[in-house]
């Protein structure tokens, strides 16, 4: 494959996922390089998606480029009844690049084989969405100064939450790093991601609770963990006091722990921890803007 | 079965040129057929279902005459006979014996189970990395999710 798709985070290697960390600095640095000028992108959001693709757009507004599209699947041909196929084909002729955003999984990587020009996956539903890996890494990258001997937390949905399944094998490529797991029986880590780690001798910890550690943490992913994911609503009602990260447990962290969440927010970080020097996931989601524009950049050749 | 019983019954059903596929289990007997588009073939084929076996409790075997496949081919039932043995057949004689072995891609052939998947919402070939041989699991290359063999339903 020629083309510079990104499909799926492992699709880049470690190599490329480093150069798109040095290429976000320097966008962060100065976001209004204007390298998409006269070049046209192609924004389709199968479904809804507030802060993927405002960050995208904004990327490549600062990047002087124009933007076709859609937002939702309802102002699109698809309520004719077109294929995936036929808009893909037909609209990678008008446009330089496609960022695309769909709730079939699969259908990203499909796109990138109909289409003619580089396929960005802004979504493909459960499956993958590495441009929030991408960010995330970004992230740890400025929190932290470096990607080894870091003790990642992922807390909350485990099971079905594909941004810390992502952010696990990215940072799975990194010296001694150690994961510590904190979900629910129900949401625990789906054991084929387990067994990856075992084989590369990474080490990881489960945990129903994470108060009483929460002081070893380097980084505290937070996700949210949802009623319907629930067979039993009594299962759900004991544990969702369990998975709220409160300010009052940030006491005895360490001084670089930096508290991460891909948003949107519901309950599972108080309010009250937002004004808290560690909490980092507004900063976060603007590390959005300069990471897209980087990997824009990088499957267009631009740098 | 005396010596003398065991060759009247193999010169019944014998063929003088080409492959017997034995060990097929009688459930997987049609799609086995499909997959190697023996529907298709205008040469001679008789088959059997529901037979004694030692490794089988019902099994199926095929004969087609003056056919012979590539392993390619022949390696894509393995997904629902794995223990399918073939005999070649020239002169009624049998001049070559392979098994089938489970191939590291599977291209078509198999649904993906996943109802989400693009693959079961537009006419796309399934694409599929062989995770696990025994039992079989596969890697959809689009949803990238694992299809078990339990899952596993023939296209």
């Amino acid at each position: 494959m020629n083309k510079k798709d990104l499909i799926s985070i492992m699709d880049y290697s470690k190599e490329e996922h480093l150069r798109i960390m040095d290429l976000a600095a320097d966008f962060e640095k100065n976001p209004n390089q204007k390298l998409l000028e006269g070049k046209v992108v192609a924004s389709l959001f199968f479904e809804p998606s507030t802060r993927t693709r405002l960050s995208f757009e904004t990327a490549i507004n600062r990047m002087g480029g124009r933007i076709v599209g859609f937002s939702d699947a309802g102002s699109s041909s698809v309520t004719k009844g077109e294929t995936l196929h036929d808009t893909i084909r037909m609209v990678s002729q008008y446009a330089d690049l496609i960022v695309m955003r769909h709730p079939l999984e699969g259908s990203a990587r499909y796109a990138a084989e109909v289409s003619s020009v580089p396929v960005i996956n802004a979504g493909d539903g459960a499956n993958q969405h590495p441009t929030q890996t991408l960010l995330d890494m970004y992230s740890i990258l400025k929190t932290q100064n470096t990607f080894d001997d870091l003790n990642i937390f992922m807390v909350g949905d485990l099971r079905y939450g594909r941004t810390v399944h992502s952010l696990l094998m990215a940072m799975s490529q990194f010296e001694n790093p150690i994961f510590n797991f904190i979900a629910p029986e129900e949401l625990l880590m789906p054991e084929e991601y387990k067994i990856y780690l075992r084989e590369k001798g990474i080490r990881f910890f489960e945990h129903l609770e994470f108060t009483d550690i929460i002081s070893e943490a380097d980084i505290v992913y937070m996700t949210r963990v949802q009623k319907e994911r629930f067979s039993d609503p009594m299962e759900y009602e004991e544990v969702k006091n369990v998975y709220i990260l409160r300010n009052s447990m940030l006491e005895n962290t360490k001084p670089n722990m930096r508290i991460l969440h891909p948003l949107p927010r519901v309950n599972e970080i108080a309010t009250d921890v937002d004004k808290n020097e560690k909490a980092y996931y507004f900063q976060q989601a603007l590390n959005g803007v300069f990471t897209r524009e980087a990997i824009i950049a990088h499957a267009l050749n631009l740098k | 079965m005396s010596e003398h019983k065991k060759k009247l019954k193999l010169k019944v059903s014998a063929i003088s040129e080409g492959t017997v596929i034995d060990h097929i289990p009688s459930e997987n007997l049609f799609d086995v057929i499909s997959i190697l588009e023996l529907d298709k073939t205008p040469n001679m084929i008789t088959f059997g279902a529901n037979l004694d076996s030692d490794k089988l409790v019902n099994k199926a075997i095929i004969k087609v005459s003056n056919q012979f496949f590539e392993n390619d081919d022949i390696n894509k039932i393995a997904l629902i006979a794995p223990h399918a043995k073939l005999n070649i057949i020239k002169d009624y004689e049998v001049i070559e014996k392979k098994v089938v072995e489970v191939p590291s891609q599977v291209i078509g052939i198999v649904k993906c189970f996943n109802p989400k998947c693009i693959t079961n919402a537009e006419p796309i070939t399934t694409s599929f990395k062989v995770t696990s041989k025994e039992p079989i699991a596969l890697k959809c290359m689009y949803c990238e999710k694992i299809t078990s063999e339990s899952q596993m339903v023939i296209k």
